[in-house]
């Protein structure tokens, strides 16, 4: 049985997140990690590719790519905050990503304005060479201002 | 742009074209900036050292945004990435800098990738991989798996 705290995290939402794909993030994005495909900056050839316009590597929806309480602008941690705390007090302070699963619905074009909803989808227990651990998984789906689910991402994190 | 992959080139235990990549402190820096994580653990010494990782280490989701890159650049402009998942298993330390431009000697990583299964299905022409980025030690630090949907000759 896993400890009422912890249960009552499942299920549990973060307030809609409002991101902007703007061309410059998409380039910083794609000069950080090195990659020269045009898609992402050259607009004459994203015209004439079938996406008819720059769009966003596989994966990002936009700057910041992951809200935390470094950012002045977000009151708390958030729900991600939120489940780390609980974890810690109950004594597993230590946290791993333990990585994460993408499923991507439609591109995602410069310009598009997503909402990105995330949600706890389960937490479970592990036993590990005898030590207890607990993994949380978050799920994310971005909306776009079509109404429409550009992707979805699911993190799983490990708390010991 | 490279070439562009059809279905019908591919089958199981097939290549995907190796894309090699070098974590550079600046590396390091420039995914700070552009993801917003701005966790001390990837450019902080003593940080680094008392959350008992040495040196500071390579973020894992920019070794997942390689492997993105990895699928991408295989799958051509008119493949399409379906899903792509991976695991953190193992740290990996990025190159110091000799310049602003040029790093020192040192490691050099290879996102790699293989073939597992292919198929159609609702007319789409679908390839699975497994995929992941290699050390140089030849440690798998970041397996994961990809699916996506090729352009047919069909």
């Amino acid at each position: 049985m896993i400890p009422e705290q912890v249960a009552n995290l499942i299920g549990k939402a973060q307030a809609p997140v409002i991101y902007e794909v703007e061309r410059g993030a998409i380039k910083k994005y794609a000069d950080a990690i090195a990659d020269r495909n045009p898609l992402y900056w050259d607009e004459e050839h994203a015209r004439n590719s079938r996406y008819g316009s720059i769009i966003a590597p596989p994966g990002f929806a936009g700057w910041p790519t992951q809200w935390t309480g470094a950012m002045p602008f977000l009151p708390s941690g958030g729900l991600r905050g939120t489940v780390l705390e609980t974890m810690a007090k109950l004594g597993y302070p230590r946290v791993l990503d333990g990585g994460v699963e993408f499923e991507f619905i439609l591109p995602v074009r410069a310009d598009d304005i997503l909402v990105g909803v995330t949600k706890v989808i389960d937490i479970y227990e592990r036993e590990s060479k005898g030590a207890k651990m607990f993994l949380s998984v978050f799920e994310t789906t971005f909306t776009n201002q079509n109404g429409a689910v550009a992707f979805k991402i699911q993190q799983t994190l490990i708390c010991r | 742009m490279s070439q562009q992959l059809y279905w019908e080139d591919v089958d199981v235990s097939s290549e995907v074209t190796p894309l090699p990549r070098i974590a550079t402190t600046q590396m390091l820096v420039k995914w700070a900036g552009a993801s917003g994580d701005f966790n001390p653990l990837h450019y902080e010494d003593t940080f680094a050292s008392k959350q008992g990782v040495g040196k500071p280490i390579v973020h894992g989701a920019l070794k997942r945004a390689w492997l993105v890159s990895l699928m991408t650049n295989w799958i051509g402009d008119n493949g399409t990435l379906k899903k792509l998942s991976c695991q953190y298993r193992g740290m990996d330390w990025p190159r110091m800098m000799k310049s602003l431009y040029e790093p020192e000697d040192g490691d050099t990583w290879w996102c790699k990738g293989k073939v597992t299964n292919k198929y159609v299905k609702d007319g789409e022409h679908y390839v699975e991989c497994e995929i992941w980025v290699e050390n140089a030690k030849g440690e798998k630090t970041t397996p994961g798996n990809a699916t996506a949907v090729l352009l047919s000759r069909g």
